[in-house]
């Protein structure tokens, strides 16, 4: 094994450099670094310039997305070695705008989170004195749709995200998904509307790249089916039964 | 320029989201915002794997997880702190359960408990091994609902305002854009987490550079009992990748070079084949750590290119239990270590995890400077006195951050007082300094990450595991040579966009006085107590030192030590039994 490898790093600040270039470092090549600890070498030792975010470096933060080799991915997670010989080209997440370098501007997904209501709704008032009661079966039924860490993976992967940016996005239905799913919660019809706007479920062109790029086995693709399923049932109630009976 | 909220929160993990919650709900007229350096998801609650400590079943009692934290903290805990604790913790994961926590359950549906050491009975409340991660974003998705809590994402606080005592707001940098700006506040609740990247080998994120405590110091505030430094005895070699200790909770085995369960040898208790509370693998985490280094000096570990390590065995619990209960421990020793536990033994040896120490609060979470309040990690109340009980830092971050919310609330309502031109004053200051960094220009050509890295160096080799007068003078000396280098570093990065180096400058800053706090409490501190060992005081003095350090921050980034004692209630100093 060769004693180093190439990171090829994408470099842009909007507005104050034309356009994205790509600046290559050698950075040692060691079987327990990930693509972050080389990273971490050249902002350390090479070039303080470079921008990046970074935290728990354990997989669990959902901080430092980024394409490598033009796959989204966590770079605290994704090893250099499986680039051997190389080079690695590290560019920021697809589909959003860059802020600098490496960091992707995610307002858009922190605007649309609150839209999905996520929080668990109950009509109970005043809260009970023991807890809901929820059987491991019925945890199972939505377990997996709350294991997303918001990594941003899913959009920048999604090509219905790339051309139309209003829509609400893998993680966004997800969590909504991992709510409505919850044996403790109230609140699916609150969330109907906005899941089943022309933005939310029946925007996606189920190409399941989403489901794919997920670093933690989340499934979006899998919850966005399943509420257009719903959605669809919901729609025919209405169509054929008198209020009511719905 | 300035905006005012009536509280700001700095720091958006368990504790400061918490306290949001609880001042949102005891004033709905209160705004509130959380001023963090990273998007709340992304804070370090987020690692926490086992578990948090409430007691559930019919078989326990508030006594017992009392008694248990209490002889779990060599006997340095606040008792009346910790009967708040332990009595308000259940009611407080309940409340998160209520707000769709997934915690793990029972077959008839009820909360599930698991085993965790040093405690007596099982009480440990879990998320399969997630439980920080599922009640972080169940927190920070119920702050969702209340749409006056808001947020600065990705802003970093440099400076708090304080005029006469009294705290009026914070100065912060927007990372996007470099912007300074004067955020004016009633009050103040510092809830950033620990100190852990002091250290060159820590289970904690990047983002634990000890903020909250190097500011609420430099504004006057004292810091406490910051000689106890916990070293978790199950880290991942190179990484630091935290194993949780519920994997020892639900059988698994520390076995020394000979495959041998070590651990019988340091009155821990005899071996057996299931679990025993409070014996052996579930002992305390301070005599677990402090073990290995015995078994290091025996030649009985390991050696590996980073360090020496014992193993972690779980292969007799077999693939369905390190599924279901277990299942992070599978995914994190896959990935970093290309291991399966269900088939091998898992590499671990101590690693530095958290702060018993803190900004001194009482309990309600105010310190000494009024409107300044603070909880989690960043504080010391204290509950955990010497050395603290996994499970018992979760919920922790729940009661203390709900009542530092509460009494920030009620302070604020009944205050009157307002900023005058010496807060303003300073606040043009303190953005002026900041300015001066983002054109830093030093004749040296110092690194930061030289810096940091020896500087790290300096508290593994002065204040480590076991440390001694002459270690500790050693640090003392290296930490002040450090800090006239610090004012030679070089930023290469001249941007105002996003700037991380500027950031990790400051942070730098922050964390050579939490170094130096550190090591003048050691220093001062001739007993062996906890977490905290002297070779040359290798006995427990509670004539002497029943009382927690106090250190106070001097103008040259020193510190004064002094002491306060500590609160007994119903358990005088006794002896620590484990396995016995």
């Amino acid at each position: 094994m060769a004693d180093t490898i190439t990171l090829q790093v994408a470099r842009y600040r909007p507005g104050q450099e034309p356009e994205p270039v790509f600046q290559s470092y050698d950075v040692p090549l060691r079987k327990e670094w990930a693509v972050l600890d080389g990273l971490n070498h050249v902002k350390d030792h090479v070039d303080g310039t470079l921008s990046y975010r970074w935290s728990c470096r354990m997989g669990i933060c959902g901080s430092c997305g980024m394409t490598v080799n033009g796959s989204p991915v966590l770079s605290c997670a994704t090893f250099l070695t499986d680039y051997a010989p190389g080079p690695v080209r590290v560019e920021p997440l697809r589909n959003f705008p860059v802020v600098r370098d490496l960091v992707v501007d995610i307002t858009d997904f922190m605007a649309k989170l609150p839209s999905v209501k996520p929080w668990l709704i109950r009509d109970d008032e005043p809260e009970p004195e023991g807890e809901y009661l929820q059987t491991p079966g019925e945890l199972d039924d939505y377990k997996k749709f709350s294991m997303c860490i918001n990594c941003m993976l899913c959009y920048s992967a999604c090509p219905v995200y790339a051309l139309d940016p209003a829509f609400l996005g893998p993680a966004a239905i997800a969590l909504a998904q991992r709510y409505n799913l919850d044996s403790r919660d109230e609140g699916a019809e609150d969330r109907r509307d906005v899941l089943s706007s022309a933005e939310g479920v029946w925007a996606c062109t189920f190409v399941g790249e989403c489901s794919t790029a997920c670093p933690k086995g989340v499934d979006p693709a899998g919850a966005i089916q399943r509420y257009k399923l719903t959605a669809a049932t919901h729609a025919v109630k209405d169509f054929l039964l008198p209020r009511g009976a719905r | 320029m300035s905006v005012f909220h009536n509280v700001v929160v700095v720091g958006g993990g368990g504790a400061g989201l918490r306290a949001a919650i609880a001042i949102a709900e005891a004033n709905p007229r209160l705004t509130v915002a959380i001023v963090s350096k990273v998007y709340p998801m992304r804070s370090h609650t987020v690692s926490a794997e086992g578990g948090a400590a409430g007691v559930a079943g019919a078989d326990d009692s508030l006594e017992e997880h009392l008694y248990d934290t209490i002889s779990g903290g060599d006997w340095l805990v606040d008792q009346d702190a910790a009967e708040a604790f332990v009595r308000e913790a259940p009611s407080e994961l309940l409340r998160l359960e209520h707000w769709g926590c997934p915690w793990s359950r029972q077959p008839d549906g009820r909360i599930a408990v698991r085993a965790f050491g040093g405690m007596k009975k099982k009480r440990t409340w879990f998320a399969a091994d997630k439980t920080g991660f599922h009640m972080l974003h169940t927190l920070f998705q119920t702050t969702l609902s209340h749409p006056d809590v808001v947020r600065y994402d990705e802003w970093f606080v440099t400076s708090l305002l304080v005029d006469d005592g009294q705290v009026y707001g914070v100065v912060a940098i927007e990372l996007a854009t470099g912007r300074v700006e004067t955020i004016i506040a009633n009050a103040v609740i510092v809830c950033t987490g620990g100190c852990g990247r002091v250290f060159p080998f820590t289970t904690n994120a990047n983002i634990k550079t000890g903020d909250g405590m190097a500011l609420a110091y430099r504004a006057g505030a004292p810091l406490k009992d910051m000689e106890f430094v916990q070293y978790h005895p199950t880290g991942l070699p190179f990484t630091g990748i935290l194993i949780t200790e519920a994997a020892r909770a639900e059988g698994g085995w520390l076995l020394n070079k000979d495959g041998y369960r070590y651990l019988q040898d340091y009155d821990l208790g005899t071996p057996t084949p299931h679990p025993a509370m409070r014996s052996m693998e579930l002992g305390p985490r301070d005599r677990l750590s402090q073990a290995f280094v015995h078994e290091h000096d025996k030649g009985r570990t390991i050696d590996t290119p980073y360090g020496p390590i014992v193993h972690l065995d779980l292969r007799h619990l077999g693939a369905e239990v390190i599924d279901a209960k277990l299942p992070f421990v599978r995914e994190l020793c896959s990935k970093y270590e290309h291991i399966d536990p269900v088939k091998e033994l898992i590499p671990v040896r101590p690693v530095v995890h958290y702060m018993m120490g803190g900004i001194h609060t009482d309990i309600h979470g105010a310190t000494p400077l009024t409107g300044l309040y603070a909880a989690g990690e960043v504080a010391c109340v204290s509950i955990n006195g010497a050395n603290r009980l996994g499970s018992n830092s979760l919920p922790e971050c729940l009661v203390f951050g709900a009542r530092a919310g509460q009494a920030a609330a009620e302070f604020v309502g009944s205050t009157r007082s307002a900023p005058g031109a010496a807060v303003y004053a300073q606040a043009r200051d303190a953005q002026r300094l900041l300015e001066r960094e983002f054109t830093r220009h030093t004749e040296g050509h110092e690194r930061i990450a030289d810096i940091r890295t020896e500087m790290q160096t300096v508290m593994e080799n002065g204040a480590g595991i076991y440390r001694d007068g002459e270690s500790l003078a050693t640090a003392a000396d290296r930490l002040r040579e450090l800090r006239e280098r610090f004012d030679h570093a070089t930023v290469d990065d001249r941007s105002r966009t996003f700037n991380t180096e500027v950031i990790a400058l400051l942070e730098l800053s922050f964390m050579l006085d939490v170094a130096q706090s550190i090591v003048a409490c050691a220093l001062h501190r001739g007993e062996s107590r906890g977490a905290h060992q002297r070779t040359d005081f290798p006995a427990r003095d509670d004539l002497r030192f029943l009382e927690h350090s106090l250190v106070h921050r001097t103008p040259d980034g020193g510190g004064r030590v002094g002491y306060l004692p500590v609160k007994i209630t119903q358990w005088p100093p006794g002896e620590r039994v484990y396995g016995r």
